[in-house]
């Protein structure tokens, strides 16, 4: 049981990340690829304020959202200088300076030793400390996402999100000044990230900066192009079927270390195959 | 009274002039329309007045509003400027519902998320989609829709935005080309009534049936120059005008 509750937690974690990155690249048509970056944000600064400061957890988790809209902010400003693939590249740059920051800036994040003894939060009564009692915390969270996410794409403003994904200029010259649209949509979903990212480091207890390359980010990419661009129901399946399939690797007989080797290959030939037969994903209404 | 007026316009592209020293006016609940040959600067005229190019030099006034040459794209919507395009511009892989409805929404982020206004919206739409026909489809996508329809959809995007009060200066370019005769007739009672309803409009159109029918005047440019203005049917029978445009 305490296994399924670790993949329940762990599919939290990715929904969230899959749902907020979509807001950007399924509706908004950005190709993102820094969202690790923003994930790592809200991890570290949850760390940090927990074990250095011992403040209570959900202070922790605001830190990271203020931290992370910040630096969207920022990166959001000049990302908008660019479009298409140029895009893509420029926005993993930023993932890369973030894994370098989050290496090297051992004062701040001890570096490649990372950060242990995060403790998992209680409020008053509540103590969130056991495996089950963390998922009810991560489902909570992630219902908060989804609403909102859910909220914003029923909007007017997701309307012109798509409508900038499809035509800016012509989007323009209907009288939207699309930079702050776009901009807003940015600092959203990097906030979404670091809600992510404070749970994901105040359920494992330890984070470092492997887990937020850049590969991280392509994986969380490869969710929502799987569960469908532009679709948050597709971002959820998609999030449940690409934490649970190397599981079912496991059970399916191979062995943990191959089982491990063989979750990037599969991914992969998984993505292939899908963009070869249903290029929109599962539940996409649009394709890149 | 002409509401908006362009004084020395030019507009190059590499070597090509596309504007080259313009000087009109446009009067209010009037249609001026544009003829020229092709590659005479009419699209372009039209993307340098919706702003979504600014020209080199030159000044584009809008009855009391800023020298429109320098805003930027989004601003011409402020003061009430409005267009179509020649090669339609639809969002593809919204419906054609979302297409409409996009042109009525508040402009600004915050009120954007929190609308306030949404039954109101989708009353407009649906009278701009009943003129044009396209109420039975409204829920298809617009990249589903046959050519006609497309450009029915961009007609009925400007409808909604002038019967929302959001519009008072509509530029057409070529909204009837390739549409059968039904369409043609839609399209023309709607500018006419636009018209009707004191709305400045500046069409371009090389049907010259049409262009009589519709223009109160007519502006004929050559190589993004002004050639011949006035009267329809008299600037029609120039022997100038003829030879330049008419004649090949
Ligand atoms: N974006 C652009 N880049 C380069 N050249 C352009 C651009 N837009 C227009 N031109 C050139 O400017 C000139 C005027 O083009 P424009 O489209 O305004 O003509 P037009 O009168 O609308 O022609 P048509 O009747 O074919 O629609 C042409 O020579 C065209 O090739
Ligand atoms: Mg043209």
């Amino acid at each position: 049981m305490e296994y399924a509750y670790q993949l329940a937690i762990l599919f939290c974690i990715y929904s969230m990340l899959g749902i907020s990155l979509n807001l950007v690249v399924g509706y908004t048509g950005l190709l993102s690829s820094t969202h690790a970056a923003f994930y790592g944000i809200g991890a570290y600064a949850t760390a940090i304020t927990l074990t250095a400061y011992g403040v209570n957890f959900f202070a922790g988790v605001a830190l990271g959202i203020v931290i992370s809209a910040g630096i969207a902010l920022a990166i959001g400003i000049v990302l908008n200088r660019f479009s298409g693939d140029y895009y893509a590249i420029v926005s993993l740059g930023f993932n890369v300076i973030a894994y370098s920051v989050m290496l090297n800036w051992h004062e701040l994040t001890r570096g490649p030793l990372g950060i242990p003894g995060i403790s998992r939060p209680s409020v008053y009564r509540l103590d969130f400390s056991s495996n089950f009692m963390f998922l009810v915390l991560s489902v909570l969270f992630l219902v908060a996402v989804w609403l909102i996410s859910r909220f914003i794409a029923m909007s007017s403003f997701g309307r012109v999100l798509k409508g900038i994904r499809e035509d800016e200029a012509a989007t323009q010259a209907f009288g939207y000044n699309t930079l702050y649209f776009k901009l807003a949509i940015f600092v959203v979903s990097a906030s979404m990230a670091a809600v992510a990212g404070s749970v994901f480091a105040s359920y494992v207890t330890f984070i470092d900066p492997s887990t937020f390359t850049v590969m991280e980010s392509v994986f969380i990419l490869a969710i929502i192009i799987f569960g469908g661009l532009s679709s948050l129901k597709g971002s959820v399946i998609g999030a449940l079927i690409l934490v649970l399939l190397p599981e079912a690797l496991r059970f399916a007989g191979f062995p943990a270390s191959i089982a491990a080797q063989m979750r990037q290959v599969i991914y992969g030939a998984t993505l292939i195959i899908l963009m070869l037969f249903r290029p929109q994903g599962i539940f996409g209404e649009f394709k890149l | 009274m002409a509401i908006l007026k362009i004084k020395n316009l030019q507009k190059h592209f590499g070597g090509v002039m596309a504007i080259d020293g313009l000087s009109v006016s446009f009067e209010k609940a009037r249609v001026t329309s544009v003829i020229g040959p092709n590659g005479s600067g009419k699209t372009t005229l039209v993307n340098v007045l919706s702003a979504m190019l600014n020209a080199d030099s030159g000044i584009i006034t809008i009855s009391n509003g800023p020298d429109l040459r320098k805003c930027a794209p989004f601003t011409a919507h402020f003061y009430g400027i409005t267009r179509t395009f020649q090669e339609v511009r639809l969002f593809e892989q919204m419906s054609v519902l979302d297409n409409v409805l996009i042109v009525l929404t508040e402009r600004n982020v915050l009120s954007a998320i929190f609308e306030k206004h949404g039954a109101y919206h989708l009353q407009q739409a649906k009278t701009a989609l009943e003129t044009t026909g396209l109420w039975s489809k409204r829920i298809e996508l617009a990249t589903n829709l046959s050519y006609g329809q497309r450009k029915l959809l961009e007609v009925a995007r400007v409808l909604a935005l002038t019967a929302s009060g959001k519009s008072n200066i509509i530029l057409f370019d070529e909204p009837f080309a390739g549409l059968f005769p039904q369409m043609v007739k839609t399209v023309a009672d709607i500018i006419k009534e636009l018209r009707m309803a004191g709305k400045t409009i500046v069409l371009i159109e090389h049907n010259m049936d049409l262009i009589r029918e519709l223009s109160d005047h007519l502006i004929v440019m050559d190589a993004g120059k002004l050639l011949a203005q006035g009267e329809p049917e008299e600037v029609l029978s120039r022997k100038d005008v003829i030879e330049a445009y008419l004649g090949e």
